[in-house]
């Protein structure tokens, strides 16, 4: 299967599969030849700001006192960057994490983090295959 | 002779404390063929814009004494320290700022925020994420409020009995809808008011 096709089942994976929704679609209707790196630069940032997010969120977490206020907002923030590039499963995350916050509960808070955890490491490495296979695409070599 | 005027793209000031959002806000108005300015936080956005954050309502430096025109701010709603509020607060306390159209962003669908803002006097209200379809609501901001400013200094000409020339208006393009816009508004009393009086939002 040449890269090309590989990208397209992957990327047709991620939206079956509940990973992204249609604001991914955007992203990609936003690159062009003026722009030609848009979407992974996007998705770039997302990565980086999730992985010091949730290390954030880890460390609010793991006080004896929890500052559910400043837990909300990081994942306020999280839910807003996985909005923007269309990681559908992590939003929805967010979404149940900001219920736990309210709620005030560690236990609920610890377990959602948990799922964030997963999700986004999960989206993330799908997120890294993409860029490797659009480098190929665009004749660069795979990197290691 | 007629001034030509070079045609120069808008320029709009973004303003969000998050990464990944920025580069999205940048790039939907650059591709809708504005020119961008980001910065991460409202502070930041005042002190691009001139003025210092402390006393905002009495020292302004003009926008234009720096060389840098900004045509419309639009900023996140939820930001550290100083909120997309603060900073429309700030903007519409400025005597230099205030008739630059501001547009508040937010991820969050709550209509008590979204109508306070409008009361304040943000010209619209934009649901994230910001989609490309999102994008043509931003110039007919720009453009009456340009045409406000046009109208105005035309008033103010009359006043001091110079000759009123109609070429006043910096953009000859611009021309022909802000006399139609100003004849309208001779017609509709309503909006021939100074900006002071914000008439838009009761």
């Amino acid at each position: 299967m040449s890269a090309a096709n590989q990208l397209a089942a992957l990327i047709a994976n991620m939206f079956a599969t509940g990973l992204l929704d249609d604001q991914f679609q955007q992203l990609q209707m936003l690159q062009d030849p003026s722009a030609p790196n848009f979407v992974s630069e996007v998705v770039t940032l997302f990565c980086h700001d999730g992985e010091r997010i949730i290390g954030e969120l880890a460390k609010l977490l793991d006080k004896p006192t929890v500052d559910f206020d400043r837990v909300d907002a990081f994942v306020h923030q999280l839910k807003g960057s996985s909005a923007s590039v269309g990681a559908l499963k992590v939003k929805n995350t967010c979404i149940q994490f900001r219920e736990f916050c309210q709620q005030k509960s560690k236990d609920g808070c610890l377990k959602t983090l948990e799922t964030v955890r997963i999700n986004f490491y999960e989206l993330r490495g799908k997120f890294q295959t993409m860029l490797q296979l659009e480098r190929q695409v665009n004749g660069f070599p795979p990197n290691n | 002779m007629a001034v030509v005027a070079t045609e120069r793209p808008f320029h709009v000031l973004a303003v969000d404390d998050s990464l990944p959002d920025r580069k999205l806000i940048e790039r939907l108005l650059k591709t809708s063929s504005f020119q961008v300015t980001t910065v991460d936080s409202g502070s930041k956005a005042l002190q691009f814009l001139g003025i210092h954050d402390d006393d905002a309502s009495t020292v302004s430096v003009h926008a234009h004494q720096l060389d840098i025109t900004v045509n419309l701010i639009i900023t996140d709603y939820c930001m550290p320290g100083m909120t997309g509020y603060d900073l429309l607060k700030k903007i519409k306390e400025s005597s230099s700022l205030r008739d630059i159209p501001v547009v508040i962003m937010s991820s969050e669908n709550i209509p008590s925020r979204i109508n306070r803002c409008l009361e304040e006097g943000a010209d619209e209200f934009f649901l994230k994420p910001v989609r490309l379809s999102d994008m043509s609501k931003l110039k007919p901001h720009i453009l009456k409020s340009r045409c406000r400013e046009h109208y105005q200094q035309e008033q103010q000409h009359q006043q001091s009995d110079s000759n009123s020339n109609s070429n006043d208006c910096s953009n000859p393009t611009n021309k022909s809808s802000c006399d139609s816009s100003r004849k309208r508004k001779a017609e509709d009393n309503g909006e021939i008011l100074p900006q002071k009086n914000r008439p838009r939002h009761s």
